[in-house]
C-alpha cells in the first residue's frame, strides 16, 4: 500500500502561485492610465468581439488579462453584482471599492480552496470628479488587492511596460499623451524588440469623466487612429 | 449580500438581470404577487394614477409626449409626474396607470436593458425590447387583475429598419405594433382623434412635435385626468424624440416656446387646426 506524499501548505501556495504567474505571463498585456479627462484602458487585443476591457457601472471600468473564461466569468459577476446594488439601493450606491472587494474576496477563496487558481489579473476602475480622486484597484489570482495611481500594466510584458510608462508617465497630462505613452509602452515586448501597434491591433476605451451619466466610452475606428497619430507625431 | 459572489453570479447563458435576479433568491426586488388577496377581487386602494401617453412617428424617427398630471379618484396626485422615460439610448417608454408599479416597472425594464448590453456588448434589437417589455409587463398580470394595471407605450428608432417604431401593449404583456402614431391612458380616445386628424407621414421633427402637443390639448380639453399645459406654474407635458443619432428630451424653454403658439392659436380656434376635407391637415 503506498503512502500519499506530504506536501507541505509552503510548497502548494509556491506551486499554484507559479503556475497562474506562468498562465498570465502567456498573455498579451494591458494597460490602465490615468489622464485629465479619465482612466484610459488599452489592450493588445486583436479581437473585436472578444473583450479584455468592460464597462461594470456608470463609473466604473474593467480591464482583465489572463483565461479568457475565468475573467470573462468574474466581469460578469461583477456587473450583475452592480446592477443589483443599484437597482436595490441608488446608482449613486455603486462604488469601485466594494466591487474590488467582493473581487479579492472571490478570487482568493478560489485560490485556496480549490486545486487549479484563476489564470488572471483584473484591474478595477471608478472615475471620479478629478484626477486626484479616481481610484484604481489591481486584483492579483491570489485575491491580493493593491490601490494603484497613474497606471498599471497586467500582463506578460508588466514590467516592461510598467518601467517605460513610469518614465513617462506625468499628473494631469491630456487624453492623447497617456494614449500614447501606453500604446508605446505596450510596444516594449521583451528586451531589446520594439513593436509599433496599429489601431487594428489595440482594444481602447476611456472612463470619460466629462460625458453624462455612463463614463464607460469605446475608442474605436477614426477616432481611435486620430488620436494616436494627431498633428504632434508619438515621441 | 456577503463580499464574496454567491453562485447565481456565476450564472452561465442568460444575460437578463430579472433572469438573474429570480436566481439569485432576489426575487422580492421584482414580486408583484398578491399574496392572499389575489382571490378578493378588485383592491379598493386608491392609487395614484398617470394618464395619456401620445406617440407619432416622423422623417428622422418618433416623438413621444405624455401629460404631467397623476389622479387619485378626483383628486390631482401630482401636477408634475414624470410619464415619458429615456429607456436606453435609442428608446422612450411611456406609462399609463397605477403610478407607482408603473414607475417600478420602468426602472427594472431601464436596468434590464443596460444590463444586456453591458454583459452582451451589444444592446437588444428593437424588436428584442418590446418583447423584453411584454414579459416584464405579463408578470404584473395578477395586480392588474386587482384594479393596479399599468399599461405602457413604446418607441424607439430601429437602426436595422432605420425609421422609429411604436408598439402598444395590454395589460396580459400582448404586444402590438403601431403603424404612424398611438395614445394610451384615460385621454388616449380623444388624443387619437386628433392624431388621426393631424397626423402627416412626411412630417419633420419640429411639425411632429406640434402634433404631439395638440393631441394632448385635445386629450385634456375632454379628458378630467388629462393636464393641459399649466402656464401660470410653467408645466409643459413632457415631450422626447427618439432619432438614429439617440434620445432628445425637448428643454422646457423650447416647449414654452411651442405651447405659447399654440395658445394663441387656440384662442382665434379652442377646438384647434382644423382638418382640410381633401386630405391633409391645415
Amino acid at each position: 500500500m503506498s503512502v500519499p506524499f506530504y506536501v507541505s501548505p509552503e510548497q502548494i501556495m509556491k506551486d499554484k502561485a507559479d503556475f497562474a504567474r506562468k498562465g498570465i505571463a502567456r498573455g498579451r498585456s494591458v494597460v490602465v492610465v490615468q489622464c485629465a479627462q479619465g482612466v484610459i484602458f488599452v489592450a493588445e487585443n486583436p479581437s473585436k468581439a472578444l473583450h479584455k476591457i468592460s464597462e461594470i457601472y456608470d463609473r466604473i471600468g474593467f480591464a482583465a488579462v489572463g483565461k479568457y473564461n475565468e475573467f470573462e466569468n468574474l466581469r460578469v459577476a461583477g456587473i450583475r453584482l452592480a446592477d443589483l446594488r443599484g437597482y436595490s439601493y441608488d446608482r449613486s450606491d455603486v462604488t469601485g471599492r466594494s466591487l474590488a472587494n467582493a473581487y479579492a474576496q472571490t478570487l482568493g477563496s478560489i485560490f485556496t480552496e480549490t486545486a487549479k487558481p484563476y489564470e488572471v489579473e483584473i484591474v478595477v476602475a471608478e472615475v471620479g470628479a478629478d484626477e486626484s480622486s479616481d481610484q484604481m484597484y489591481r486584483l492579483t489570482f491570489d485575491g491580493s488587492v493593491a490601490d494603484e495611481r497613474g497606471f498599471v500594466a497586467m500582463g506578460g510584458s508588466a514590467e516592461a511596460i510598467e518601467g517605460a510608462m513610469s518614465a513617462a508617465w506625468q499628473p494631469n497630462q491630456d487624453l492623447e499623451t497617456s494614449l500614447r505613452q501606453a500604446v508605446n509602452a505596450l510596444g516594449q515586448h521583451g528586451t531589446d524588440e520594439r513593436r509599433t501597434l496599429s489601431p487594428d491591433d489595440l482594444e481602447v476605451a476611456i472612463l470619460d469623466r466629462t460625458r453624462p451619466r455612463r463614463l464607460f466610452h469605446r475608442l474605436e475606428g477614426d477616432s481611435l487612429a486620430d488620436l494616436l497619430q494627431g498633428p504632434q507625431a508619438p515621441a | 449580500m456577503s463580499h464574496d459572489f454567491p453562485s447565481a453570479f456565476g450564472l452561465v447563458g442568460t444575460s437578463s438581470f430579472t433572469e438573474f435576479l429570480n436566481a439569485s433568491g432576489n426575487e422580492s426586488l421584482v414580486s408583484r404577487s398578491t399574496g392572499s388577496a389575489a382571490s378578493s377581487g378588485p383592491a379598493n386602494l386608491e392609487a395614484p394614477h398617470g394618464t395619456t401617453i401620445v406617440a407619432l412617428v416622423c422623417g428622422s424617427g418618433v416623438v413621444m409626449a405624455g401629460d404631467r398630471r397623476a389622479t387619485m379618484g378626483n383628486i390631482i396626485a401630482q401636477r408634475d409626474v414624470q410619464k415619458v422615460f429615456e429607456s436606453d439610448a435609442l428608446s422612450v417608454v411611456g406609462i399609463a396607470g397605477t403610478a407607482g408599479i408603473a414607475v417600478e416597472l420602468v426602472h427594472l425594464f431601464q436596468v434590464e436593458l443596460e444590463h444586456y448590453e453591458k454583459i452582451e456588448g451589444t444592446p437588444l434589437s428593437l424588436e428584442g425590447k418590446a418583447n423584453r417589455l411584454s414579459s416584464l409587463l405579463r408578470a404584473n398580470l395578477g395586480m392588474a387583475m386587482q384594479g393596479l394595471a399599468v399599461v405602457p407605450l413604446f418607441a424607439g428608432f430601429d437602426l436595422a429598419e432605420e425609421r422609429g417604431r411604436i408598439f402598444s401593449y395590454d395589460v396580459t404583456g400582448g404586444r402590438y405594433e403601431e403603424h404612424d402614431f398611438h395614445a394610451v391612458g384615460s385621454g388616449s380616445t380623444f388624443a387619437r382623434g386628433s392624431l388621426k386628424k393631424l397626423f402627416r407621414a412626411d412630417a419633420d421633427t419640429d411639425a411632429a412635435i406640434r402634433v404631439a402637443l395638440e393631441a394632448l390639448y385635445d386629450a385634456a380639453d375632454d379628458d378630467s385626468a388629462t393636464s393641459g399645459p399649466d402656464l401660470a406654474r410653467r408645466i409643459f407635458p413632457m415631450v422626447s424624440v427618439v432619432t438614429a443619432s439617440g434620445v432628445e428630451t425637448i428643454s422646457e424653454d423650447r416647449l414654452a416656446q411651442e405651447v405659447e403658439q399654440m395658445m394663441a392659436a387656440r384662442l382665434g380656434r379652442p377646438d384647434g387646426p382644423q382638418a382640410s376635407m381633401n386630405g391633409g391637415a391645415s
